[in-house]
């Protein structure tokens, strides 16, 4: 064995063969040393670079918005996938002509390329071009520039553009929800990102998946109790309005009786989401549920009610409104005209501020208050959208005479159209307040009972005279269905206090059929110019959205013998199956 | 040490098992993520019918052609006949 025989080797011993050993391995040393010191010091940042580019990397892996639909199931909001352009700086930096060719694919100057570059030459990531068409931007990969590759997004598409911009709001560039319902139910529509491990090639395309570090979970579908074949119709009539009386703005909001469901809610001036441009602040406010304005007459059948509920009162209790003028408080009432002598039913179907005004203090503040309360006056209604006004109502400890006279009418409290609609739901449904919703609601809402119904059915009775040729608002009249509601024509609240002479809102609130409500609908007219009375303005744009309504849902005519609709019956047999 | 051949051996199994497990994920996540680029390709084409269904559904223009091409009217009320149903005796 080596140890037996290892006398002999030391006895071999040369001094050459030793030196020629220790050279070898000396040389050997010096050439990895040689070739450590290239690689690790000199050739260092380019094999860094070189390996960076080969790496295993994770990257982010976006989530698809979910759709809004309306009630039907009809798209609202849609994502659509669009590519980002992006580039790696470092590389990009290094050619000059592949920078002027890009510049020409983008369609942008090699100077605001090179600025780009030059900003972010620290970075690792800088997006040249968002929202591309995937075509477009399969065509600059195409082109094989070192550097630069596409990354998938998703853009927004609204298609029915300004109809539904308000209720829907609109998303960021990176897709996160801004404004509406975009906004208020950013968490369920948005998803989460994902992450996954790609081999990318020099260029820095993906070469390969390799496994996923955490799933994507892509948004989930909305589905909203909006109806477009209505919305359309309300913006549409809304603009008409606006138009025909130079209006400042409009809105409008439909309600489903039995659900609290928001049918319509439409708002004049309007913006294209899908222009980015048009988002301006002033026009995308959603007026229906953050302008506050004061809703005048419109209270006047809440405050009777309450009168009735007294059991003081009944729909034929005469009341004088004689000479027009009346002064509670020092404070002076007036009316249009002098109607003189008037029943209860008569003060609300001329809507005497005088009549309303003398029955009011007759009841206690509390009973007053407590009403306007329970109908949601000066409280959130709770619809899902963000930035929603509460309106104003006062505490019954502050009341003057003068409040207490003025509030029976509807000046000293403020309201959202929104408001305003659910306060008629409650008349609508014979007593019941029910949450508003912009979800779609699949069984009966359950509400809460605030007036009796006996109550609401008086009360409804005069409603619908008061769109009856003795009434305000002939011109809130639907052909063949019965209409009931009410007008209001408030003085602009000035800003230095007091109100404005000649800057008016116009109102019109109702519901139909009025045999069976199952629309309520407010329509309010912001600044009218010439021809101001709610009865003039807003009843006719709420005529109009109405009469829509009702057609596309098919609900059965109610009007009198007179309205020219024909009634036959038609017996149907056992054998038929009826 | 007979204990720690056993132990060994059973750490390299273990160990060769890792590997082809790993393996395998990475060879069914590449089939997942075809599955997924499918799906992905087939939502976006979906998405793009959606956006021509509903282009071609605006109100205006189904209005348009309902009133212009068809002859379609909105009835006046004397127009409307209610045929109420009564079940036979």
């Amino acid at each position: 064995m080596i140890a037996s025989r290892l006398p002999v080797g030391v006895a071999n011993f040369s001094r050459g063969r030793q030196w020629f050993v220790v050279g070898i391995l000396s040389l050997g040393m010096a050439v990895l040393l040689g070739r450590t010191f290239q690689v690790q010091i000199l050739n260092s940042p380019r094999l860094q670079a070189e390996g960076a580019a080969r790496q295993l990397r994770s990257i982010a892996v976006k989530p698809a918005r979910g759709r809004i639909v309306d009630r039907n199931g009809d798209v609202l909001a849609v994502s659509t996938p669009l590519d980002a352009i992006w580039a790696h700086p470092p590389t990009l930096v290094q050619s000059v002509a592949d920078r002027s060719r890009l510049a020409d694919a983008l369609g942008m100057s090699v100077n605001q390329i090179d600025n780009l570059l030059d900003r972010y030459q620290d970075r690792e990531f800088v997006y040249l071009r968002r929202h591309l068409p995937p075509a477009e931007a399969a065509r600059i990969e195409r082109l094989g520039i070192a550097g630069v590759s596409s990354l998938r997004e998703y853009g927004r598409y609204y298609p029915a553009g300004p109809i539904t911009s308000h209720v829907l709001g609109f998303t960021d560039v990176d897709d996160r929800g801004q404004e509406g319902i975009e906004r208020a139910f950013d968490n369920h529509l948005a998803g989460i990102e994902g992450r996954k491990r790609v081999l990318r090639d020099r260029k820095g395309r993906v070469v390969a998946d390799i496994e996923s570090i955490r799933p994507v979970y892509h948004g989930r579908d909305l589905q909203l109790s909006l109806d477009l074949r209505i919305q359309v119709s309300a913006q549409r009539h809304l603009a008409q309005a606006a138009h025909e009386h130079h209006a400042a703005g409009a809105s409008a909001v439909m309600l489903d009786v039995q659900t609290g469901e928001i049918l319509a809610m439409a708002n004049v001036p309007d913006f294209n989401p899908n222009k980015r441009s048009d988002i301006s602040g002033e026009r995308f406010r959603n007026r229906s549920v953050t302008d506050v304005f004061e809703p005048g007459s419109t209270v006047k059948p809440f405050t009777l009610s309450m009168a009735l509920a007294s059991g003081r009162f009944s729909l034929d209790t005469p009341v004088s409104t004689s000479p027009g003028i009346h002064y509670v408080g020092g404070w002076p009432i007036r009316d249009v005209h002098d109607y003189g002598e008037l029943t209860l039913s008569g003060v609300l179907i001329k809507s005497s501020n005088i009549g309303t005004t003398k029955i009011a203090m007759e009841l206690a503040p509390e009973e007053l208050y407590g009403i306007l309360t329970k109908v949601g006056f000066g409280q959130l209604t709770g619809v899902e959208l963000p930035g929603e006004q509460g309106g104003s109502l006062l505490k019954r400890e502050r009341w003057r005479p003068s409040e207490h006279a003025t509030l029976s009418y509807g000046y000293g409290l403020s309201s959202t159209p929104v408001q305003l609609a659910r306060a008629y739901s409650v008349l609508a449904s014979g007593g019941i307040l029910r949450p508003v919703t912009l979800q779609r609601q699949h069984r009966p809402v359950a509400g809460q009972r605030v007036l009796s119904a006996h109550i609401t059915r008086q009360i409804n009775f005069l409603l619908e005279k008061v769109v009856s040729l003795q009434g305000t608002a002939r011109r809130a009249a639907v052909p063949a269905y019965r209409v009931a509601g009410k007008t209001g024509t408030v003085h602009k609240p000035s800003p230095t206090g007091g109100y404005e002479e000649d800057r008016y809102q116009s109102l019109f609130v109702g519901f139909a059929p009025a045999s069976a409500p199952r629309f309520v609908l407010a329509v309010m007219v912001d600044e009218p110019q010439g021809k101001h009375y709610g009865g003039e303005v807003a009843a006719p744009a709420f005529a109009g959205i109405m009469a829509d309504a009702l057609r596309i849902y098919g609900i059965r005519p109610d009007a009198e013998v007179g309205s020219g609709v024909t009634i036959v019956s038609h017996t149907v047999g056992k054998e038929t199956g009826a | 040490m007979k204990w720690i051949a056993f132990l060994s051996l059973l750490t390299f199994v273990s160990a060769l098992a890792v590997v082809v497990v790993r393996h395998q994920n990475r060879l069914e996540f590449r089939e997942v993520r075809a599955a997924e680029k499918l799906r992905d390709r087939l939502n976006d084409e979906w998405g793009r019918l959606q956006l021509e269904q509903a282009t071609w559904s605006r109100h205006n223009l189904v209005e348009q052609a309902a009133r212009q091409e068809l002859g379609m009217i909105t009835p006046e009320p004397t127009d409307i006949v209610v045929v109420q149903l009564e079940a036979a005796q």
